[in-house]
């Protein structure tokens, strides 16, 4: 998985209330979700953004709530992917879960400028700064989130643990 | 090398075998409970159902609550909450809480004895870290790990470096545990504990009851936290005694287990704090606030919420009356909370007060209903969040405290200190 687009520059903690705030969250619709993307934040984004174009922000993105509506907006609107210098946990897993690519790297949010074309490849982990004609290495995955990655997410991957009868069950606990 | 009380839970629920455990191993683990609520539930659901799996793995262990936006404030809200009932119904969930008997989550899930010591939770709603306060290990998920985990009894967890916060010394006068948290977010700030699990400990927390206990591992998450831990002990034992028959193991940490770090609190340092806007980092003393006029108190949530917040609440307005400019709105945690509060006349002290009563909501700690800020508008808050924009219009302003400091500041008008208006 690769794609390539402009750099929406954001700082530390972006919390989940700023990627989309709680009063849209009586909708689980992701269109009508990513039509909220980043609102708290930036009015502008929702509107502005094009599809591929790549979220770089600083420390400890998506802190707070738990809220799956987070990495579903953003991914829903068409972001290629995030890009930070680290993620609270659970956005973390739930941006993997659903299949957005996250990537960490201090270097790439130190040295983008907001409208930088940035190009990723998840395979090999390599990030380019198109505008500054450059590259770096992002912080690479353990294999099972790889793998999550790679499948799409947890219920892609699930689905096929189950087709393979590998899906274990805590049942009988 | 010994370990930690969150590996000694972790290492007893790993599916398959693993000869040792250690932090930064991936891992899969069996669940004690799973829970989501009206606003992540509709998502599990809806991702369940695309497993092909008919049958949840087990309906006694799966907790459905509507907390969030119920009583149903809109259409829509409505409509998550049929979906959630639609579910329990064709899953013969039996701990499905709907309005009636509903409180919010994390006030009501150890109130009906759902968790013991030793027990792993995985919840999607973040402050699910709550339940470390009966030395459990719970830890906030997302919707799609519940989708997983009520197929399977299984979830995904990477585990945690340990640290362990030590608090020593004698508390002043009206500081509570949200002081002690809120003091401690300070110190490590928002991302202090990110994705490491916290261990609560020394004399201080010894001492403290369960409903202290709570409010302080309910906030582990706002340091970054994966869970927030207190050893279960005779507190622990008493608590539970009224509410369950479930036998549970104690673990403890072992004596040479290993901490990421260890962070040490004199909390006989530490004044009522209140943490200005817009990040729970940003903490001082109530006393240094300045003069900060507000609009608006909310006392409750799944941090403050319990029968002992609204005691010290009853205390601080016995006789007094909510400043004229103050809209104050009192939020017992459950119904069980509501019931007793109303016995012993705490209900009656609030509304004689002029504070507006709810049924237990999540309502207005996260700008749904029942207290949405309008713009410029700021509020005294017993909530954990004051993120821009949380409890309303973006230009709105959240300073969280404890309930001694909330119920002085809607006293006052302006935040203030208990002693200001009890003297």
């Amino acid at each position: 998985m690769s794609a390539e687009g402009r750099a929406w520059k954001y700082g530390d903690n972006v919390d989940t209330d700023a990627i989309i705030p709680a009063r849209y969250l009586n909708s689980s619709d992701p269109t009508e979700l990513a039509s909220h993307c980043m609102e708290g934040i930036d009015k502008e984004f929702a509107r502005g953004m094009e599809r591929g174009d790549i979220i770089v922000a600083g420390e400890n993105f998506g802190c707070g709530s738990s809220r799956e509506h987070a990495p579903l907006a953003i991914k829903e609107a068409g972001v290629g992917c995030v890009i930070a210098k680290s993620f609270a946990r659970i956005f973390y897993r739930n941006a993997l879960n659903i299949g957005l690519v996250i990537l960490e790297s201090v270097p790439v949010v130190e040295e983008t400028k907001p409208g930088d074309r940035l190009e990723f490849d998840l395979a090999t982990g390599w990030i380019t700064n198109l505008t500054r004609n450059r590259s770096y290495q992002a912080v690479s995955y353990p294999p099972f989130m790889q793998e999550l990655l790679a499948e799409g997410g947890l219920i892609e991957y699930t689905r096929k643990r189950i087709a393979a009868g590998r899906l274990p069950s805590c049942a009988s606990r | 090398m010994g370990h930690t009380l969150s590996e000694k839970i972790l290492a007893a629920h790993i599916v398959g075998e693993q000869a040792s455990l250690r932090p930064g191993d991936l891992i899969e683990v069996g669940v004690d409970l799973i829970l989501a609520n009206d606003i992540t539930a509709p998502i599990a659901i809806r991702e369940f159902s695309r497993l092909g799996v008919e049958k949840i793995f087990d309906p006694e262990k799966v907790v459905l609550v509507a907390d969030h936006f119920a009583p149903n404030k809109d259409i829509s809200s409505a409509e998550q909450c049929l979906i959630m009932s639609r579910f329990a119904n064709a899953q013969n969930i039996s701990h499905h809480y709907a309005v009636g008997k509903m409180g919010i989550e994390h006030v009501l899930l150890p109130e009906q004895g759902l968790v013991v010591p030793g027990d792993l939770v995985v919840g999607a709603d973040s402050h699910t870290c709550t339940y470390g306060a009966l030395g459990a290990f719970a830890t906030g998920v997302g919707s799609t790990d519940v989708a997983v985990g009520m197929a399977s009894g299984c979830a995904w967890l990477r585990v945690p470096e340990s640290m362990r916060i030590i608090y020593r010394g004698q508390m002043r006068p009206w500081v509570t545990s949200k002081d002690l948290i809120l003091h401690t977010i300070g110190k490590i700030g928002v991302d202090g504990a990110r994705y490491r699990a916290i261990e609560f400990v020394g004399p201080v927390v010894d001492g403290l009851s369960m409903a202290g206990r709570f409010t302080m591992a309910n906030m582990a998450i706002e340091a970054g936290a994966k869970a927030g831990l207190f050893r279960s002990d005779t507190t622990t034992r008493a608590y539970l005694a009224q509410r369950t028959n479930r036998s549970y193991p104690v673990y403890h940490a072992d004596p040479d287990a290993e901490y990421s770090s260890t962070v040490e609190i004199d909390v006989g340092r530490i004044e009522p704090q209140v943490a200005f806007p817009h990040i729970p980092e940003n903490v001082r003393a109530a006393r240094d606030a300045g003069d900060v006029k507000i609009d608006q108190v909310v006392i409750g949530s799944c941090t403050n919420g319990r029968l002992e917040d609204l005691c010290i609440a009853a205390d601080v307005f016995r006789g007094r009356k909510v400043h004229s400019d103050v809209r104050c709105i009192i939020i017992p945690g459950s119904q069980e909370v509501y019931l007793s509060a109303l016995r012993r006349g705490f209900i009656e002290t609030f509304i004689t007060a002029g504070a507006a009563v709810s049924t237990p909501t999540c309502g207005p700690c996260l700008g749904g209903h029942m207290g949405v800020l309008a713009s410029g508008e700021r509020a005294v808050s017993t909530t954990n969040r004051n993120f821009r924009g949380r409890m309303g219009d973006p230009a709105s302003e959240v300073y969280l405290a404890g309930v001694p400091v909330a119920a002085a500041s809607a006293i006052a008008g302006r935040i203030a200190v208990p002693e200001e208006v009890t003297r």
